[in-house]
């Protein structure tokens, strides 16, 4: 019975999927939490009934349909029910960063007119009663963990326990009312409301309809054949709506069981106990695990250590061919299962991944390397690019055809459209209804025929796959009439570990030149390993040798741009290696680490008029802010130096 | 926030310690009630440590005597002690460095066990539900500590604050009706004495234990205490809540380093 798929032209809103599930499957696991060292498991029907329980309380306290729910704290059982639980009286749940502070948590509950809130915590319970003095229109709050709350009297907080047992005895005395709640709702109704995290500018709601959010899921469980005994591991934030597509779209709609970590300290130990069989990740979490591994197999012994290195050369240059299904040779096939024994198994297992089965990342580029590493160890990991106005899902890649530089092809049931300025343009089932009181925002983003704007540049390349390659008001032109996008070509940089930050210029100019910052520590390092004396960051950017090592990076990244129809004129001409490190206390950078451009041109000017000229180096002075707040000046002389540039040709790897 | 506090649950009277010729306590009389945090102060070599060691056992004094929950005695062997309800931290770490946080917190638990070597060895049976229910108290410690993300790693490798934390499990786990701390923020940074407070507070509210400890650190000492006792050269020199001793004039004189 688990494979059972509901009809979701009946079962079109959560909580009647919930009704489903629970009789299908009702004795299979829904909902894990570790708690006190142990994963404790909810089945289907258990996880009904809390819901049944949460939803008459609330009920009970006057929640009526179309309140809004708050919804703040970690990834908790609990929290997901008690969406479902406003959904099922007809209200709107609205998941919240956990972690902002209390004013911008103050103007998303503003916003979007809670009158009740459900939270984890003490934490969360003291930035509400910050809140609530200002925000009256706050009701209700009801906390899950009633640690250290022992002494609040606030005759406005409830436990959820507390909740839970007025249901009950509110759902004696007022028998079917539930169950004639949730018939009530329908596919068109607003699910969920989802705050954007709001890096540009204040933060915006989209609102997504269950048709949205069971729709999307729906493709995405046929895309990738996910089934009823999938187990994931939910540890991204709650407010993030790709948690709400995996944890609650996807996992009531396939009836798999949803898994959450003891604490957010914990989630790598939990997830190789757990050892899920999808899981998402952003790019930076798969690059630590690697990191892990490489270091811990440095200090690994010499057998172990060969054994690796073997290994993993043989994972590199067949791994993935077997992992899309393409032509291997018998020996090398028997080599790599032979790996399979002795290294992948086990270092799959230690990541916690003997179980996977997919595994998407996406958010921003992830470095060739790191993919492939997981790919070659027969780990099915995917990129897959999306958005809060899709209901995540813009494209995939499918699998047989993954290639680390594209996010792949259309999901099922989206349209995609490049608009003349490069800007990638979808339709989809999942496409948001519009942005929460915010009329001006939805036109400005979705025209009058359902295209939406990603604001994002990019292309679809030869197989039809898209290539997404900047922030569309990023992306310039060269005079040539070629475009220019500096992101592409910094991140296709920076994915060498000796290259930190670097800046591309180009629009507007003949070519493309570029400042590039070592990585002290992995420059220093490879400099200690070859013996190469320098007295610090300065001495050692301007060294021949580090300006050698750069440059190789450089020609590598002018050979795979040179394969590129679309990019083919955006290979580096000259480029130099800054003295000192950007940094947002000088003022290159954002706080988020993000390069300033303009305040960058402007400060190193004679630097940038260098590389447009025929110059080989370019003496400089730059104030510098030391840590104590001191400010001095760093001089240096730097060399310029001509990268080379390739004609038109094939991939160079 | 209000919390009542009890009667005496533990009286020290007229104890005097001595080590050969060196007087370590003369004449001390201190009582602590239950619930309250009681926090033992006074210059290096005052007598503080030896005044812990007195009450759970550790030294005999030679004169005076200790009366816990009613009985009175002037000798307890450290076990004993145990037996009854008194956990302590150390001024040094004094953990298992080896072995995981989880079986460090364990050992607070060894007091309890009914079932002898022999049973535990043979694993199942009675052993293993009794295993089952000392866990369980040992999960509730690491959960109330927040200290879940290094259950398995071993103590020896984990920062000073953290093992500090970890030995305060350790006595949690006995389930204590008066827990002795010796200098539990000693060595901390502003962070980890602030969790530290916020710790120890919570236990004296939560379980309602009774706390007798012994810190250096004079905010600390003002904001958390119930009340403050002071010793000097083995003497006490002052007993009372926390404002009527900051500004005691003799207190002032033995921290100033006056003649004696």
């Amino acid at each position: 019975m688990s494979g059972e798929r509901p009809d979701l032209s009946l079962h079109d809103t959560f909580p009647k999927l919930l009704l489903f599930n629970a009789k299908v499957r009702g004795q299979r696991p829904a909902s894990r939490e570790k708690d006190f060292g142990i994963w404790q498991t909810w089945t289907w029907s258990q996880v009904q009934e809390e819901v049944r329980a949460l939803a008459c309380g609330l009920a009970a306290m006057g929640f009526r349909r179309g309140d809004k729910l708050a919804i703040i704290g970690d990834n908790r059982p609990h929290l997901y029910w008690a969406m479902v639980a406003a959904q099922a009286l007809g209200g709107v749940p609205v998941p919240m960063y956990q972690d902002a502070v209390t004013e911008e948590m103050r103007y998303v509950l503003d916003h979007s007119e809670a009158r009740f809130a459900v939270v984890e915590d003490q934490e969360q319970v003291d930035k509400l009663i910050e809140i609530k003095e200002k925000n009256p229109r706050l009701e209700t709050v009801i906390y899950n963990d009633p640690r250290g709350l022992r002494h609040y009297a606030q005759p406005w907080l409830a436990s959820y326990t507390s909740v839970q047992e007025r249901g009950r005895a509110w759902d004696k005395a007022h028998p079917g009312v539930f169950e004639a709640e949730i018939s009530q709702g329908k596919g068109d109704d607003l699910a969920i409301i989802v705050y954007t995290s709001g890096t540009t500018g204040q933060s915006k709601g989209v609102m997504l309809t269950f048709k949205n959010v069971i729709l999307t899921a729906k493709a995405g469980i046929d895309f990738e054949n996910l089934g009823a005994d999938e187990e994931i591991l939910a540890y991204l934030p709650m407010a993030w709506v790709g948690d709400n597509i995996f944890s609650l779209g996807e996992s009531y709609v396939a009836g798999f069981c949803v898994a959450c970590p003891e604490s957010s300290n914990t989630v790598l130990t939990d997830l190789r106990e757990l050892g899920p069989t999808f899981f998402f990740a952003p790019p930076r979490i798969f690059e630590n695990m690697l990191t892990t591994v490489m270091i811990r197999m440095e200090d690994a012994g010499r057998i172990k250590r060969w054994l690796f290195h073997t290994f993993m050369g043989l994972a590199r240059r067949v791994g993935s061919r077997i992992l899309d299904g393409q032509p291997v040779g018998p020996l090398d096939r028997l080599l790599y299962a032979l790996g399979r024994l002795f290294v992948y198994g086990p270092l799959l297992n230690v990541l916690g991944f003997s179980r996977i089965r997919l595994a998407y990342t996406a958010g921003e580029a992830i470095g060739p390397d790191i993919f492939n590493f997981y790919r070659s160890l027969g780990m099915n990991i995917k990129q897959i690019y999306g958005s809060t106005e899709a209901a995540v899902f813009i494209t995939i890649q499918p699998d047989g055809q993954v290639k680390p530089d594209t996010v792949g092809v259309p999901a099922p049931g989206v349209e995609l459209r490049i608009a003349e300025n490069g800007e990638v343009l979808f339709k989809s089932a999942g496409v948001f209804q519009a942005y929460y009181k915010n009329d001006e925002a939805t036109r400005s983003t979705k025209t009058f025929d359902g295209w939406v704007q990603t604001g994002d540049a990019g292309f679809l390349d030869a197989d039809g796959q898209l290539k997404i390659i900047d922030r569309a008001k990023d992306v310039g032109k060269l005079n040539s009439g070629a475009m220019f996008a500096p992101k592409y070509i910094e991140n296709k940089l920076k994915f060498f570990p000796f290259i930190k930050e670097v800046v591309a210029f180009g629009d507007g100019r003949d070519y493309v030149a570029c400042f590039l910052n070592i990585d002290i520590e992995a420059v220093g390092n490879w400099a200690e390993r070859r013996g190469l004396a320098y007295s610090g960051y300065t001495d050692l950017a301007g060294k021949p040798e580090v300006l050698d090592l750069l440059q190789d990076c450089v020609n590598t990244v002018n050979r795979d741009l040179a394969a590129d129809p679309h990019l083919f004129d955006s290979q580096i001409k000259r480029f130099l290696v800054l003295h000192k490190e950007l940094d947002a206390d000088d003022g290159e950078l954002t706080r988020t680490r993000k390069v300033r451009r303009g305040f960058i041109a402007e400060k190193y000017g004679q630097l940038i008029a260098a590389l447009y000229s025929d110059a080989n180096h370019c003496a400089v002075e730059a104030q510098v802010t030391f840590e104590d707040g001191r400010k001095g000046l760093i001089k240096a002389d730097l060399a310029i130096r001509e990268a080379e540039r390739v004609p038109p040709m094939k991939k160079a790897s | 926030m209000t919390k009542t506090i009890g009667d005496v649950i533990l009286r020290c009277d007229n104890i005097s310690l001595s080590f050969g010729g060196v007087r370590a306590l003369s004449d001390i009389s201190i009582d602590v009630r239950e619930h309250e945090i009681l926090a033992i102060i006074g210059p290096n070599g005052a007598g503080k440590s030896s005044m812990l060691n007195v009450i759970n056992g550790v030294y005999h004094p030679q004169e005076g005597t200790v009366t816990w929950k009613g009985q009175t005695r002037r000798a307890m062997k450290p076990h004993e002690s145990a037996e009854s309800g008194i956990a302590r931290t150390f001024q040094n770490i004094a953990l298992f460095k080896g072995m995981s946080t989880l079986d460090n917190i364990m050992t607070g638990r060894y007091t309890k066990m009914r079932r002898n070597l022999l049973w535990q060895a043979l694993y199942w049976g009675p052993a293993r539900k009794e295993e089952i229910e000392h866990r369980e108290v040992c999960e509730r410690v690491i959960d109330f500590l927040q200290i879940e993300s290094i259950r398995k790693t071993p103590v020896g490798r984990l920062p000073y604050g953290l093992q500090k934390r970890v030995e305060l499990g350790r006595a949690l786990a006995a389930q204590p009706e008066l827990l002795l701390l010796d200098e539990p923020m000693a060595g901390m940074n502003v962070e980890e004495k602030e969790d530290m407070c916020r710790f120890i507070l919570d236990v004296n509210d939560e379980f309602g234990t009774t706390i007798v400890l012994i810190e250096h650190d004079m905010g600390v000492v003002m904001d958390i205490s119930d009340r403050v006792a002071v010793l000097d050269y083995g003497r006490k020199i002052a007993d009372g809540v926390p404002d009527q001793v900051r500004t005691n004039p003799e207190v002032i004189r033995a921290y100033l380093g006056a003649g004696h």
